[in-house]
């Protein structure tokens, strides 16, 4: 059974959530995934990206409860999880358009964007990989005597990933700094999480002891409610949690699909996904001109990111091994 | 002088780099025990804080240890058998190895991975007697396989103070090697730089680990009729391209011996960089496991797969007999 303490907002160490900023934060990922797909088809982003889209309340509600000196890994899917984090917008654009601005330097692109500076230890593209590299860096914390908490988000599709069920055994175990946030968004790309997962994400945690919650992922208050439980049961050393964020993918797996259009869902299935929105039920929760105001500091935020990205320069191709050793080591080039 | 185990050193260098440096830990299974003896005396020493027994979950250890690295610590991973490099293949080769190019520089990621007993054990079969080195210098991995023991100390020591991800082969054939040495001039040696074991004028042979020690012997062998160089590079990647040309320039005549399975190991690579770059008057020549080779069991048919004494010596002799005058 997943604990009741943490599905609710009613927790002593629950703080008070501020309403315009957390709609601030959806707002801020959902007009940047929206911009970020028009530069994908415009040809301006080398690739394509996997969108954020409809899945803002769970990466706005987690980043809220966190410490700006708290950390967190993200996954392919990460764009949202590095603008709640507070990534600069301009240079994360750069940085899925491939340019040396980017916060990565070009050299990450959207499935790898970093910044350490701000506790953003890397998105990462191979499933469930990043969580024992948060369990790693919540360890690390600890033995330097900070009480700092790690965060990880991985997706439904982890959940069944052997590295990350041997990750739950060893946080458990350690009883380490660290909060596992599964963004169940129905699909690990086209196959159902009921497909794919016998028994229950929740029961998975359960298992090693560490306690879970399913949690209302469309709301960003619920989240943040739920998150600052888990953080704060983190920071007291009391171990890892595990929740459950229920949400649901509004665009495609990856922009690919928006060509090849593979059939995995109804176009009623979507829309019924699409009823409940982050972004209107946060933005209900303030006055009308509160939101517009927001809606258009974000307008010219986002213009701005992505005059910073297009305006900025490519890389120089001779630097493509570039940082490849820390040491400056140079590799051989292909050809003698 | 004191006579110096090539275990000994390599648990001597994880202990001077312990104490040296607060931020070295160890991860391994039973590497309180010390099961290997590698990790003798260091929890009595440092303590369990900084020398962790791990359960059976390579995979998840091996990326807690990137995540600790990338935060400040330096671990040292134990891995007791060489066939679990291929369990935490992910975890090394595409994160750890990866994130300082795919983060633009931001961080880096000192982890040692050391694998004491690397190759054939004698009796272990097919899931323990693997010696995949050539598989990390393919992936640009830093890869050391020390043949001495004060080179085991020396870049063992260098892998723990590296920046870099760096992967240690001590293997099985030379953990009982003893050397005398002056404890006191023990240090660390860089990587990419080989080591001339024996200066000869007629053959360079590239020996891998175990194997120099092979090929010095089979050079006293031969000395009355083939004056043999034994180059050592001690480290596949990076790898002492120079100091292998400096030696060609003396012989023109190379052969490698190589504990790799032959397609795509280390030897058929030194052999192609020397035959696009450098001075060679004669077909080169490689001593390498099979094509594929899986160890089998009985020791017979263990043996038949590795390269040996007698391969290398025929190997020289063809070579010392073909082609031109230098």
């Amino acid at each position: 059974m997943a604990d009741p303490a943490l599905s609710g907002p009613a927790s002593p160490s629950s703080q008070k959530p501020d309403s315009a900023a957390l709609y601030r934060t959806v707002r801020l990922i959902r007009r940047f995934e929206e911009r970020a797909v028009e530069l994908v088809h415009d040809g301006q982003i080398f690739g394509g990206i996997h969108p954020y889209t409809g899945q803002e309340a769970v990466a706005a509600g987690t980043c809220a409860a966190l410490r700006p000196d708290d950390l967190i890994t993200s996954t392919h899917r990460g764009h949202g999880h590095v603008l709640a984090k507070g990534a600069d917008p301009a240079r994360m654009m750069a940085e899925i358009a491939g340019r040396t601005t980017g916060l990565n330097a070009g050299r990450g692109g959207s499935m790898h964007a970093a910044d350490f500076g701000i506790g953003i230890l890397g998105a990462n593209a191979i499933v469930g990989a990043a969580a024992p590299i948060a369990t790693g860096a919540a360890w690390a914390a600890r033995c330097a005597g900070s009480d700092r908490v790690v965060m990880t988000y991985f997706g439904d599709g982890a959940v069944s990933q052997g590295v990350v069920l041997e990750t739950f055994n060893l946080a458990a175990l350690w009883r380490a700094p660290v909060v596992f946030v599964c963004e169940n968004n129905g699909f690990a790309t086209t196959t159902r999480t009921d497909d794919a997962v016998a028994g229950s994400i929740t029961g998975r945690a359960e298992a090693f002891g560490i306690p879970a919650a399913r949690v209302d992922g469309m709301d960003p208050e619920a989240v943040f409610a739920a998150a600052g439980t888990a953080i704060a049961r983190a920071r007291r050393s009391e171990g890892p949690t595990l929740l459950e964020c229920v949400t649901y993918r509004y665009d495609a797996h990856h922009t690919w699909e928006h060509a090849a259009r593979p059939r995995y869902r109804t176009p009623e299935e979507v829309d019924l996904g699409r009823s409940r929105d982050p972004l209107e039920i946060q933005g209900a929760r303030l006055p009308e001109a509160r939101r517009a105001q927001i809606d258009a500091e974000i307008e010219a935020v986002l213009e701005e990111a992505v005059r910073f990205a297009l305006d900025s320069p490519h890389p120089d191709p001779a630097t493509a091994l570039d940082y490849l050793y820390a040491d400056g080591t140079q590799a051989r080039a292909g050809v003698a | 002088m004191t006579v110096l185990s090539y275990l000994k050193a390599l648990n001597r260098a994880i202990a001077d780099e312990m104490q040296r440096d607060p931020a070295v830990c160890v991860f391994g299974e039973d590497v309180r025990a010390a099961v290997t003896n590698v990790t003798a005396g260091l929890v009595k020493r440092f303590g369990d804080a900084r020398v962790l027994d791990m359960p059976i979950s390579e995979q998840a250890f091996t990326g807690i240890a990137t995540g600790a690295a990338m935060s400040g610590m330096r671990p040292l991973i134990e891995y007791q058998i060489p066939a679990l490099l291929f369990l935490a293949f992910e975890q090394i080769v595409n994160q750890a190895h990866k994130f300082s190019l795919m983060t633009g520089g931001q961080v880096s990621v000192p982890v040692t991975y050391l694998i004491p007993s690397s190759g054939s054990r004698d009796g272990w079969a097919g899931q323990h007697s693997d010696h995949p080195y050539s598989l990390f210098a393919h992936i640009g991995v830093k890869t050391a396989v020390p043949a001495t023991p004060a080179d085991a100390y020396g870049l063992l020591a260098t892998a723990i103070r590296d920046d870099d991800p760096v992967v240690v082969f001590a293997p099985a054939g030379a953990m009982g090697r003893r050397e005398d040495v002056d404890l006191s001039q023990l240090a660390p040696v860089p990587l990419g730089v080989g080591r001339v074991h024996r200066v000869g004028t007629d053959v360079t042979v590239v020996a891998i680990g175990h194997l120099v020690q092979a090929a010095l012997e089979v050079a006293e062998e031969l000395a009355e009729t083939v004056d043999v160089e034994v180059f050592d590079p001690r480290t596949l990647h990076p790898f002492d391209w120079q100091g292998l040309a400096e030696s060609l320039e003396r012989t023109g005549r190379l052969v490698v011996i190589d504990d790799s399975n032959r397609s795509c190991g280390i030897g058929g690579e030194i052999l192609a960089t020397a035959a696009e770059e450098m001075h060679l008057v004669a077909p080169p020549k490689r001593v390498t496991r099979p094509d594929g080779a899986v160890l089998p069991f009985a020791e017979g048919l263990d043996r038949a797969l590795q390269p040996t004494r007698e391969q290398l010596r025929t190997a020289i002799q063809a070579v010392a007999k073909n082609g031109g005058a230098r």
